[in-house]
């Protein structure tokens, strides 16, 4: 268990996160929402299983997630779809009102239901309904979140494990990223059309010494597989 | 409210970026007091960009990170066409300016090119081949005012400043195999030997070769083996972790202003580095002929005036034009009687690509780093004839190796779902099996397209934003539909299984990622009615300012800007040394 502090705004949840700003009903959402945008099947775990929802959180306690480095200063205009994204709301503000207005109107669809309660059909249904702009929420377009829903999702998915999402190198892993590159690709690079597959390693595993580094700080990396054809090269 | 007034000094140099950091050090070296002024903070690569925590692809690749420009004190207002209102781009997408010492030269890819000698004669170019129908009525595009032959070098200068690795393809008018044919004359080989080519880059180089075309690797400032450069300075060798562009380098094998400029520029005893210096005017005497020093806000929020001599803008393309505008320096531009010329012939690139994915081939792309790759220049410029072809220039056509951090670099087919089951299994499947034709297609200037001083958006400090009017054009556009075929062409030849070809169409939209190759607004030029500074990059209005940057380019061309950039702050810093500073007047 994480330790729990006495800042209201900390979280614990079942699964042991300490949350920053999401709060056990947005966490609930989220699990569900991320786990039909990638979901576990037969190539493996999906964003769910990858802490995609820590991920958010975190982002959404950062810099970025209160649009600290974004210019937010009026008049308020919708403008073209050309002129990018023109809402008074931060990331932190999207999630907090989209969940709730969204919550409330699945409430309404499926007798008082949440949406990590419907079937994997009806959560799928609902979130391309959102992608289409198909269900009108107060407070913003519902296209507006899902889309920032997907970018994050995507972004937890991939992103170093040191921000809290891509666990055990999930995303990595699954379609042979290896993360803190090594200094033997100048020599590799020249050995065309032959795969390079390697124990992904990421900044955690180096910073406690998970994985070992050679003497310009780059990872070595171990070989997936017993005889990679490079390999026997050597 | 009080103001700070500090000593005089020689020269003031504001931002210290490519050009800044190159133009401070090259007058450092005449022994003036120089004091350089940079909004940003200052950078320490081996800290800043210490391994691991430099291959972090969130920070650096996904907008997070505080080397690029802070939004929330100062950004730009947009809209396509002046019948619409300009809003404020909030979030950062279709281009990257920096906020730090190195400015963005320290997040660029590194491509290291020279613009073709028909670039910078556009104008007269095009209409002694074609007649002066070519442009359309509304296209503003003009000759420099400065020819390749005189900049060249000052190119050769750069790259041995920035340590260029490339192949020559003509040597003292001599081609040579292997090199770009259609470069103009170059005096020397480039100072370091060409990158290996990547399996992409192999594949492309290898299609174009049956097609008749002359592919040669792209030059990139990027070490292909230890270098010391003009100052001295020791930079690393490549070893090609993908983590490039976007990021620092923890090799220092990336040439930027702060492994290439800034250790050497600080050796200066007569050269003082402010950061957190945000300049906010040039201030001008009382007939405004000659400019007195400027004034900026430090990080105490203190109004500082430091008087000087002679005045070096060199910011980034948006603020140089509007520290020009907040100064009355020049006439701004008003598009509505084509007069005035501050803000004139702000232009951009349209960018395009082709996708091959394969079944039977992996690329390892998370190999390579910045512009490591094969280019070829057939449809460039004017290497091509374009009778009845309706547009004007071209774009250069590459398959790139930068790296492939998965965030970004997760291609799927068309017509694969966004999301789900099905996403997952295109991304798991094509990830490390696709290959990507680039298009940098150039973006010719117009009257509809400028710069000016937003009427209500304002900064951190209550100054109008910069207001950028731009949409692409039927030029551009058929431009890049032309090129895209071409580019489609050697897509077949590279036989993918599945090609998506994506031209530009449709309007400009602020949104996403394209290109940091923003030029124009205070454009070079040997006319004072079309342009903002002469061959020199002299104010023609106040000749103690230099604005120097892609500012000054008064249409943008295929290729990267930065090594013309670069040539332009060494050709201005000699023009100082050896003509101003004897006569400190109007050059021309």
């Amino acid at each position: 268990m994480a330790n729990i502090s006495s800042d209201t705004k900390l979280h614990v949840t079942h699964s042991g996160f300490a949350y920053g700003y999401l709060t056990a009903p947005e966490v609930h959402f989220l699990d569900a929402a991320v786990a039909r945008l990638i979901p576990a099947d037969e190539l493996g775990p999906g964003a769910r299983e990858a802490g995609v929802t820590y991920f958010i959180d975190q982002q959404l306690c950062s810099a970025w997630g209160t649009h600290s480095r974004a210019y937010r200063m009026g008049p308020w205009q919708a403008g073209t779809p050309q002129q990018g994204y023109q809402l008074p709301l931060t990331p932190q503000e999207i999630y907090r009102v989209a969940i709730r207005e969204i919550s409330l109107y699945c409430s309404r669809q499926y007798a008082g239901r949440g949406f990590h309660l419907l079937s994997t059909e009806q959560q799928d249904q609902l979130l391309h309904s959102m992608e289409n702009g198909e269900i009108e929420l107060e407070s913003l377009p519902a296209a507006v979140f899902f889309k920032l829903l997907l970018r994050n999702t995507i972004e937890g998915f991939f992103a170093d494990p040191i921000h809290g999402g891509n666990h055990d190198k999930i995303g990595w892993k699954l379609i042979g990223f290896p993360g803190v590159a090594s200094t033997s690709y100048p020599t590799h690079m020249l050995r065309h059309n032959v795969p390079y597959r390697v124990e992904p390693v990421s900044i955690v595993d180096i910073r406690e010494n998970r994985a070992s580094v050679d003497a310009q700080g780059y990872a070595q990396h171990i070989s997936l597989g017993q005889a990679e054809p490079w390999e026997k090269e050597e | 409210m009080s103001v700070v007034k500090l000593k005089p000094v020689d020269v003031v140099v504001v931002g210290m970026g490519v050009a800044g950091s190159i133009l401070s050090k090259e007058l450092a070296m005449t022994g003036l007091r120089i004091v350089g002024l940079e909004r940003g903070r200052m950078m320490d690569p081996q800290q800043d960009f210490a391994m691991p925590y430099a291959h972090d692809e969130l920070k650096y690749d996904a907008y997070r990170s505080d080397i690029l420009q802070n939004l929330s004190r100062e950004t730009i207002t947009f809209r396509n066409a002046v019948t619409e209102s300009a809003l404020p781009m909030r979030e950062m997408g279709s281009f990257k300016p920096g906020e730090c010492v190195g400015g963005a030269g320290i997040h660029w890819m590194a491509g290291g090119w020279r613009f073709l000698p028909w670039d910078f004669q556009t104008r007269s170019r095009t209409e002694e081949r074609y007649g002066k129908q070519q442009f359309s009525d509304n296209c503003t595009s003009q000759d420099w005012g400065i020819t390749y032959d005189e900049l060249e070098p000052y190119y050769d200068q750069f790259e041995h400043i920035y340590g260029v690795s490339g192949k020559a393809g003509n040597l003292n008018g001599e081609l040579k195999n292997g090199g770009n044919p259609f470069e103009g004359v170059r005096s020397r080989e480039y100072p370091n030997p060409p990158h290996e080519h990547t399996y992409s880059g192999a594949l492309f180089a290898e299609a174009c070769g049956t097609l008749g075309y002359k592919p040669f690797p792209k030059p990139a400032a990027i070490m292909t083996r230890p270098y010391t450069n003009l100052y001295k300075l020791n930079l690393g060798q490549c070893v090609s972790g993908g983590f490039c562009s976007g990021h620092g380098c923890s090799q220092n094998a990336k040439a930027t202003p702060l492994t290439a400029v800034i250790p050497a520029l600080l050796k200066h005893d007569n050269f003082e580095l402010r950061t957190h210096a945000n300049v906010i005017k040039v201030n001008l005497d009382s007939d405004r002929k000659r400019a007195i020093g400027v004034t900026y806000i430090d990080a105490r929020g203190r109004t500082v005036e430091q008087p000087a001599d002679l005045v070096i803008l060199s910011s980034f393309t948006f603020n140089n034009t509007r520290l020009l505008l907040l100064s009355g320096i020049g006439k701004p531009y008003d598009p509505a009687s084509n007069k005035g010329v501050v803000g004139r012939n702000y232009a951009y690139q349209a960018t395009g690509h082709v996708k091959l994915f394969y079944e039977d081939k992996v690329f390892n792309r998370f190999m390579g780093g910045g512009a490591h790759g094969s280019a070829i220049d057939e449809f460039d410029g004017d290497n091509f004839d374009h009778s009845g072809l309706g547009f004007v220039g071209g774009s250069f056509i590459d398959v790139n190796s930068p790296g492939a951090p998965p965030i970004k670099a997760h291609a799927v087919p068309a017509g694969t779902p966004g999301w789900g089951s099905a996403w997952k299994k295109a991304v798991a499947k094509y990830y490390d099996r696709v290959a990507t034709i680039a298009l940098h297609g150039a973006c010719q200037s117009y009257r509809t397209n400028y710069l000016d001083l937003d009427p209500t958006y304002r900064d951190a400090n209550g100054l109008p934003l910069i207001r950028m009017t731009f949409d692409f054009q039927d030029n551009e556009r058929k431009l890049s539909a032309f090129v895209a075929a071409k580019a489609a062409e050697i897509a077949r030849a590279m036989n993918g299984d599945i090609i998506d070809v994506s031209a530009r169409t449709g309007k400009y939209n602020i949104g996403p990622y394209q290109s940091t190759h923003n030029a124009g607004g205070a454009v070079m030029g040997s006319n004072p009615a079309t342009s903002v500074v002469n061959k020199y990059l002299q104010s023609w209005d106040v000749p103690n300012v230099f604005v120097v940057g892609a500012s000054a380019f008064p249409q943008n061309g295929s290729y990267g800007p930065t090594g013309t950039v670069g040539a332009l702050a060494c050709w201005t810093a000699d023009a100082i040394k050896d003509l101003y500073l004897n006569k400190p007047s109007a050059l021309i």
